[in-house]
């Protein structure tokens, strides 16, 4: 019986790669043409929309811009985004569409929240449902799921510019990229898996919350008795859509993907994953074809699916594993406190891994109770700086700049001064690799020893020990990688941790694509260097494997200590190691 | 020939390690290691557990006395012995300067009124003379500064400079007219315009390269720095932040206290990539010194890194690719004439012919026909080669004889209207089908025959190119040769490339053309028509023979004038990244078995479980530490020699190379640390 379910569950991580490899190359190109203005399946019925918005806003298509043009308009564009989410969340109890009458968020709160939602974090310090009304998720949250999903896209491309264009100065137009992102690939994404969402079961409506009596009462806390379980409604389908694809993982409900209402049936979970992975998975080949040689996507795709295969066999084993203390007691078994038993081991495991893996931050489940090296695998693949895939664009940026890194010291050792795909590495670009690698790991160090000397970071822990250690890393780690999925365990709805983690998101998202964009337009600048056969093969496997040595070695060095003082050392005393 | 002098080298000679010491010590000065960020946060680390060292004696210190003062102790030896390395490599620098030095002993020049033979002169200082004054040079002077030769010719000791003890001519026009300060003048005399102002001379500036005084840091070893830096600063950020962690952990876990400022300190010290930031400066050095033992100055470090990535060598057919002299091999008659009487017609039209194919065609005459004649006939009028008859020989008893390529003479033959004999065309085509040139001979105007001039490829060159073809080195070649010629040849060498009937003044315009398309190019140079290509070029290699104008143009000088040095270059270049980035790998590498010695021990009273992390089993937390600190600083002086010598460079595809220096460095870089650490701590607890 046991073994019948492992086959079934390696049977769905099996499936979930080879479907989501095989979407990779058609969605990739798909992008890439859209990028390079070139007339792809949608264009007809786009095109009409996409030349109103520009005529519009005033965006001409041939305005092409230097990086700090781009850069400036980036951050003018997310600037804006936050005051005016933050203008929603601090004015949410006079807004239009509020049934239960939701009061306004804390000021704390809201600039947390506005952060997360516009850097694709989607920390949130609050309980969805109950803290956010109709009009907050809609026109606050969805859109800004859509928009920074743009930006990162919109910044993996400018960078992908940077070393497909030759002795050039401009890197595109930040408006028209984004503007193209969110009407080509977001929206028709989104609509198209809504409606599959809505099909099986997930709710879309402006409805009343529902009461329902409960089948057995029982006792609150303050001696109260309780029969009835009121069950808030809402646009869930179409926030949960851009919440998968845009790896934004804010979720309608406070339970996130383990809510019926959000992700109802095994299948939704298995396309819940997929979509999480898909627009990431294939900008790696949007690189490919952009840079005009689809290996060195390919060589990158596989970089981080080693990772990625490497994480979710060492977590599906650990949970599998379960709780030796608890079989000690008799309980065999995997470890399934916390999951959701309709999901399964397999299921969860792979929704665990994929969204962290992904910087998503939804869940199916509870990660404070994954065990300690679940809970590591999750956690490391958010430290490693979100680039096993990523978050959409994010991703392959910060991959690409681990790839230089790479580059660099490879290219070192084999007697050349280094070049990544033709363009010469130099001292600018390994400044502005190194900034885009390490400011998350920066941020996570500083604010995680903020958090441990303070009362303030202390008071909120509500599992001494080990395992609080873990929590305030994970949260620190969640949110200078802009994943947004918490452990548990700590009260994160603090003035303290609502600012801290704010700072760390705002950090953890635009130092690396201000860095990014920079170092785009250093390499547009830089004539083409054919490759002989002294130059480094990037697409085969020795400087693959190199690739993924490097991301670990950074990733290891960086946080050996805090991981032996926080899951390491959980780890050996639940194994009894005295 | 050349002679290549081999400069004795040993690595650790009783006096240099004495000076380099001693230069050690001063260059610990916070002011010296601004330019090693690294090492002067491990200068800083060393003060602060010195201070806590001392501080201990008067509070309650965290650990043993004995502990925190050995670890200060080698901290500081992690520093010394980071700037002896690159006191050891500028030592080797200087001892060679100093001997150029005493080439430039200041010396009285004759200093001319007026640049003609006779003119009056005035005694001057050598420092005192100005680009463009005129001195005279007699036998046994000593040239006192830069310059070319306006008049006259000498012989010319350069020893002192290239280190070659056969005299060399100079001599004003023509490409042999450069001369260098602190030669010697042999034998005649010659006028010389001083062509540099005082402190610029050749001389001044190899010292200068040599001892490594205005070195400055190559673009890639910035990029290096930057990049270390960045590693650092992470560390010392992973550091600080174990302070609070393991305060924390103590606090929830009811035993132990946070880690003390001295474990702290040796943790981040041995993280923080310190091997490769102490010998990077040592690289550098070392590299411009392999280049000088090899004959070789480069005048910026710059150009020795661009060497390694060259993907074009232009090479001059000449003197690199085949021995720089063609020999005749044959004489072939035309229509009634024998080959006796062309090797006879031939010996005449050579007889003032002082170039080694005029050499070689009397050498054969006399070898293969018996034929000699030792000097020239009386009454004989010598016809010198020109630029414009292309033709030579001699007019003697109103018979005339000629040599010369064959389309001048055909153009000399039609001119006169006449035709030349039937079977020419096909004898030319034979002798260029086999790579050989063939000189057309006339007696009085009628062409007699041909002579067949072979070029002699180098022994060895094949090889050389085939291995410069797997670092991914082009080879072109470039003759004034016919197509056919060249194209055998080229095929003959092995080349990728060749460009025929070339002039000078081409290359520049194929540098740019291969440089438009991104590659790098080097070639080699000594001609004042080879200058503007040199400037152009990205490696320009000049001859120390050649004319000042190339000189300058270069960003190379090969002392032994040998174009073959080139491919030497490239090698030296590559090595010197090489070295750079496995010393990378190696030095974060280490990194690993760091972790586990020190962290499982810097925790123990917290987490005394954690000691399962502890593969190598050390005696105790202590030693533990203390042995990574001195694994970390003995690596150091251990890594020396390679550092100084270099990773060496085998020619092979990129790919396999790289999983090569990864398996060496990388994984030899994980392993070594281990077993390091380990012995150490064997050692040490034998003490404690």
């Amino acid at each position: 019986m046991q073994n019948a379910g492992i086959f079934f569950d390696v049977a769905e991580i099996a499936s979930f790669l080879v479907i989501l490899t095989l979407l990779v190359k058609p969605l990739g190109v798909y992008m890439a043409r859209v990028f390079e203005g070139e007339k792809v399946l949608l264009s007809p019925v786009i095109s009409p929309i996409e030349r109103l918005i520009c005529r519009i806003a005033g965006i001409r298509r041939d305005d092409e811009m230097d990086w700090k043009q781009y850069a400036l308009s980036m951050l003018v564009f997310n600037a804006l985004g936050i005051a005016v989410l933050l203008a929603i969340l601090l004015l949410q109890g006079m807004l239009p569409l509020n049934p239960q009458h939701l009061p306004a968020f804390s000021w704390d709160l809201a600039i947390n929240t506005a952060v997360s939602f516009v850097s694709n974090t989607n920390w949130q310090a609050y309980g969805g449902e109950s803290a956010a009304s109709y009009a907050t998720q809609m026109a606050g949250l969805t859109v800004q799921n859509f928009l920074s999903a743009s930006t990162g896209i919109a910044v993996a491309i400018a960078l992908i510019r940077g070393f497909a264009r030759r002795s050039a100065q401009t890197i595109g137009n930040f408006w028209l990229d984004i503007t193209r992102c969110a009407l080509y690939v977001l929206l028709p994404l989104a609509f198209v898996f809504s409606i599959f969402l809505v099909s099986q079961g997930v709710i879309q409506n402006f409805s009343q919350p529902v009461k329902a009596s409960l089948v057995e009462q029982y006792h609150s806390s303050e001696e109260k008795v309780v029969s009835e379980q009121i069950i808030p409604m809402g646009p869930v389908a179409s926030q949960e859509a851009i919440k998968m694809l845009g790896t934004n993982g804010g979720g309608y409900f406070n339970a996130n993907s383990a809510h019926p209402f959000e992700n109802p049936t095994p299948l939704t979970n298995f396309f819940e994953i997929l979509m999480m992975a898909l627009i990431a998975a294939s900008l790696t080949a949007t690189f490919g074809y952009m840079v005009g040689d689809s290996k060195q996507g390919w060589a990158i795709y596989t970089a981080m699916m080693i990772i990625f295969i490497a994480a979710i066999g060492i977590l599906y084993w650990a949970e599998a594993s379960g709780n030796p203390i608890l079989h000690g007691l008799g309980a065999y078994g995997p470890s399934m406190e916390g999951k959701e038993v309709r999901m399964g081991l397999g299921g969860t495991t792979l929704f665990s891994a994929t969204t962290t893996a992904e910087s998503c931050g939804a869940v199916n489940a509870m990660h404070d109770s994954l065990t300690p090296v679940g809970g590591m695998v999750s956690m490391t693949l958010m430290l490693l700086g979100e680039v096993v895939l990523g978050g959409v664009g994010s991703g392959l940026y910060t991959m690409l700049a681990f790839a230089i890194t790479a580059v660099f010291i490879a290219g070192l050792m084999i007697g050349r001064t280094p070049e990544y795909l033709g363009k010469k590495i130099e001292v600018f670009e390994i400044w502005s690799s190194m900034t885009t690698i390490l400011s998350a790991g920066i941020v996570v160090l500083v604010t995680v020893a903020i958090a441990l000397s303070t009362e303030a970071g202390l008071s909120s822990i509500m599992n001494p020990g080990a395992h609080g250690l873990s929590e305030i890393l994970y949260a620190y780690a969640s949110a200078a990688n802009n994943n947004g999925s918490a452990f548990a365990g700590l009260n994160a709805n603090t003035v303290f941790y609502n600012l801290t983690t704010a700072a760390a998101m705002l950090v953890g998202r635009f130092v690396p694509a201000v860095a990014v964009l920079a170092l785009s337009g250093s390499l547009v600048k830089k004539k083409y260097i054919p490759p002989s056969a002294g130059t480094l093969p990037t697409h085969q496997t020795a400087f693959v494997l190199w690739l993924v040595i490097v991301v670990m070695i950074v990733g290891a060095l960086t946080y050996f200590p805090a991981l032996s003082l926080g899951p390491i050392i959980e780890h050996i005393i639940m194994n009894g190691v005295r | 020939m050349d002679i290549i002098q081999k400069k004795s080298h040993k690595f650790f000679q009783k006096a240099l390690l004495w000076s380099a010491f001693l230069d050690s010590l001063r260059k610990l000065s916070p002011r010296h290691l601004l330019r090693n960020p690294v090492m002067l946060a491990v200068e800083l680390g060393s003060v602060v557990t010195t201070v806590n060292f001392v501080v201990g004696f008067f509070s309650r210190p965290a650990d043993p006395a004995w502990f925190t003062g050995l670890v200060s102790v080698w901290l500081w030896l992690t520093v010394l012995f980071s700037t002896f390395a690159e006191s050891l490599a500028e030592g080797r620098g200087k001892a060679q300067a100093d001997s150029l030095r005493k080439t430039r002993t200041e010396v009285m020049a004759k200093k001319l009124k007026r640049p003609e033979p006779g003119a009056e002169y005035s005694l001057v200082p050598s420092d005192k003379l100005m680009k463009g004054d005129f001195v005279l040079v007699e036998a046994n002077d000593p040239i006192p500064s830069d310059g070319e030769v306006i008049e006259g010719a000498a012989l010319v000791d350069e020893s002192a400079v290239t280190g070659e003890s056969a005299p060399v001519v100079r001599e004003s026009g023509g490409d042999r007219s450069a001369v260098t300060g602190g030669t010697k003048v042999i034998s005649n005399h010659i006028i010389v315009r001083i062509t540099v102002d005082p402190g610029e001379t050749f001389l001044d500036r190899m010292i200068c390269m040599v001892e490594g005084a205005k070195r400055r840091k190559t673009p890639n070893e910035v990029a290096l720095e930057a990049l270390l830096l960045a590693i650092t600063v992470v560390f010392l950020l992973v550091v600080v932040n174990l302070n609070p962690l393991s305060a924390y952990s103590a606090h929830v876990a009811g035993r132990g206290s946070a880690v003390s400022l001295t474990v702290l300190v040796a943790l981040f010290v041995c993280l923080a990539p310190t091997t490769i930031a102490a010998l990077l400066p040592a690289i550098g050095i070392a590299g411009m010194d392999r280049l000088f033992q090899r004959n070789v100055i480069a005048l910026s470090g710059k150009a020795i890194e661009a060497a390694g990535d060259v993907n074009v060598l232009l090479l001059d057919k000449t003197g690199t690719i085949t021995l720089g002299n063609r020999q005749a091999v044959e004489f072939t008659p035309l229509g009634e004439h024998t080959d006796h009487e062309v090797a006879e017609a031939s010996l005449m039209a050579s007889l003032t012919d002082e170039t080694p194919e005029g050499r070689s065609i009397v050498v054969l005459a006399k070898q293969k026909y018996n034929l000699r004649m030792h000097e020239m006939p009386a009454g004989a009028r010598s016809i010198p080669f020109t630029a414009q008859n292309r033709m030579s020989g001699i007019d003697v008893d109103g018979q005339s004889y000629r040599k010369g390529a064959p389309d001048s003479i055909a153009k000399s033959i039609a001119s006169q209207g006449k035709s030349v004999p039937d079977g020419l065309d096909r004898c030319l085509a034979d002798i260029e089908g086999t790579g050989g040139t063939p000189l057309v001979v006339m007696k009085n105007d009628e062409v007699i025959g041909v002579i067949h001039l072979k070029d002699i490829v180098k022994g060895g060159i094949q090889e050389r190119f085939a291995a410069l073809r797997k670092m991914g080195i082009m080879t072109t070649m470039i003759t004034g040769d016919s197509y056919l010629t060249a194209a055998t040849i080229a095929a003959e060498a092995g080349v990728d490339d060749f460009q025929a009937q070339a002039k000078p003044e081409q290359k520049l315009h194929w540098i740019r053309g291969y440089q438009a398309n991104g590659y790098m190019v080097a070639m080699t140079g000594d001609g004042t028509n080879d200058a503007p290509a040199l400037a152009q070029a990205d490696v320009a290699v000049a001859m120390n023979t050649g004319t000042q104008a190339a000189r300058e143009a270069a960003n190379i000088i090969d002392l032994d004038s040998n174009p073959t040095k080139l491919m030497d270059i490239v090698e030296i270049g590559k090595q010197l990244l090489m070295t750079r980035g496995s010393l990378t790998t190696f030095s974060i590498a280490n990194d690993i078995a760091k972790y586990f010695a020190i962290i499982p021990a810097a925790l123990f009273t917290i987490y005394p479980q954690l000691g399962v992390l502890g593969l190598m089993r050390l005696a105790n937390p202590h030693t533990a530490i203390l042995s990574a600190v001195i694994f970390n600083a003995i690596v150091i002086p251990l890594l020396i020699p390679l550092a100084l010598k270099g990773v060496k460079y085998r020619p092979m595809p990129a790919e396999k190379l790289l999983i090569y220096n990864l398996l060496v460095f990388g994984a030899g870089g994980i392993i070594a640390p281990f077993i390091g650490i380990k012995l150490i701590d064997m050692a040490i607890s034998l003490f404690v």
